[in-house]
């Protein structure tokens, strides 16, 4: 029998430099498994594969040390165990998230629903090339957002409410970029400076400042052979239909205007950023 | 007791401006600790990271934060109520 190399890749089966031998990529989405999946994992890695895993560094998690022969029965214990196969080749790759705010402090969105939200979307669909997605909780950026072909960071809009604050001063240190200052009993925001990182909210003892959760995107990142930083093109955003208006516009621009092979960033660089970004304007702006 | 500007009696006084992250708050939780729910704590911190950080750490903790001074000297006063358990 000759082995479909393609389907397999397709289906997750990454070959090893050992003949018939291959590392199986998993479906983790926004970096979280349950213990029951966590179990089958171990449970096929130890009876298919050498007993133990590998981390990727996008969060998956590969059983190295499938036989070709087994591949039938992996998958099918794999899929009793509720784990899902992951996906190799040029379409939407796993979603990667940090905790977000639900867990994390310093979140400024909810992330793990996100993620899986995105990951049903758009998990596998074929693309041109490889397409990453990472959501970051907030600007600590502990996910790198911007490494990815798309990236979504957590912000706050912010709004101080005067008759909630002391003047205690607290906030005009905790901001980073100098965009706070006190006069005549008020604190004034310099919103060319604000940078929506949300730190006048979350250290605001008397809660004086509000915060709105909002995504900033950035688009075209890549870290591998060639290193790209995502860039920023749209202010911070609300609401998750506009979300994913501009996600819908970013993919399908990448599908209409790539070459075969050719990453997101050096398509939207061949074609000019200008269109991209008419591309993506009209969608956050509701006509795509 | 200390009264500062009769808004509130200061019951005791941490310096922690010859500390690093995370020792900075390490040291306010420490000196919170010894205090009774209720009472003041004074903290004095370099400006820089420690002021960025050290309140809003104080905060997540559940205390009370009243307010940050100027010292003019590079450092800042900052001033936590202890709240009870």
């Amino acid at each position: 029998m000759e082995a479909d190399y393609a389907a397999l890749k397709k289906g997750g089966f990454m070959r090893q430099v050992q003949k018939n031998r291959f590392s199986l990529r998993l479906k983790v989405v926004g970096g979280n498994l349950t213990a029951e999946q966590i179990e089958t994992v171990a449970r096929v890695s130890r009876a298919f594969g050498k007993g133990y895993v590998h981390l990727t560094s996008r969060q998956g998690v590969e059983i190295p040390f499938i036989r070709l022969e087994d591949v039938n029965a992996v998958q099918e214990a794999l899929r009793a165990g509720g784990v899902d196969t992951g996906v190799c080749g040029p379409r939407v790759r796993t979603v990667t998230a940090c905790q977000g705010a639900s867990v994390c402090p310093s979140g400024c969105i909810e992330t793990s629903e996100l993620a899986a939200e995105i990951s049903a979307r758009y998990y596998g669909r074929t693309l041109p090339h490889k397409f990453k997605f990472g959501v970051t909780g907030c600007q600590n950026n502990c996910l790198k957002a911007e490494e990815n072909d798309v990236g979504v960071k957590g912000a706050y809009i912010v709004r101080w409410c005067k008759e909630d604050c002391s003047l205690c001063g607290v906030c005009l240190k905790a901001c980073r970029e100098g965009a706070l200052s006190a006069a005549d009993g008020e604190i004034v925001i310099d919103t060319a400076r604000c940078n929506n990182c949300g730190r006048c909210v979350k250290s605001c003892p008397t809660d004086a400042w509000r915060g709105e959760s909002a995504y900033l995107l950035s688009f075209g990142g890549m870290f591998g052979n060639k290193i790209a930083r995502g860039r920023s093109v749209l202010p911070a955003f609300r609401d998750k239909d506009t979300l994913f208006r501009v996600t819908d516009a970013a993919l399908n621009f990448f599908d209409a205007h790539a070459n075969d092979g050719e990453r997101f960033r050096v398509a939207v660089e061949r074609g000019g950023w200008d269109s991209f970004e008419h591309a993506v304007q009209e969608a956050y702006n509701g006509k795509a | 007791m200390e009264k500062h500007k009769a808004e509130f009696s200061i019951a005791a006084t941490e310096d922690i401006t010859d500390a690093v992250c995370p020792l900075t708050f390490v040291r306010a939780k420490a000196a919170l600790e010894e205090l009774e729910a209720g009472d003041v704590l004074a903290l004095r911190m370099n400006d820089g990271e420690p002021v960025q950080n050290v309140p809003r750490s104080v905060k997540e903790e559940g205390h009370k934060i009243l307010k940050l001074t100027d010292n003019a000297d590079g450092t800042y006063t900052l001033f936590v109520r202890k709240t009870g358990e």
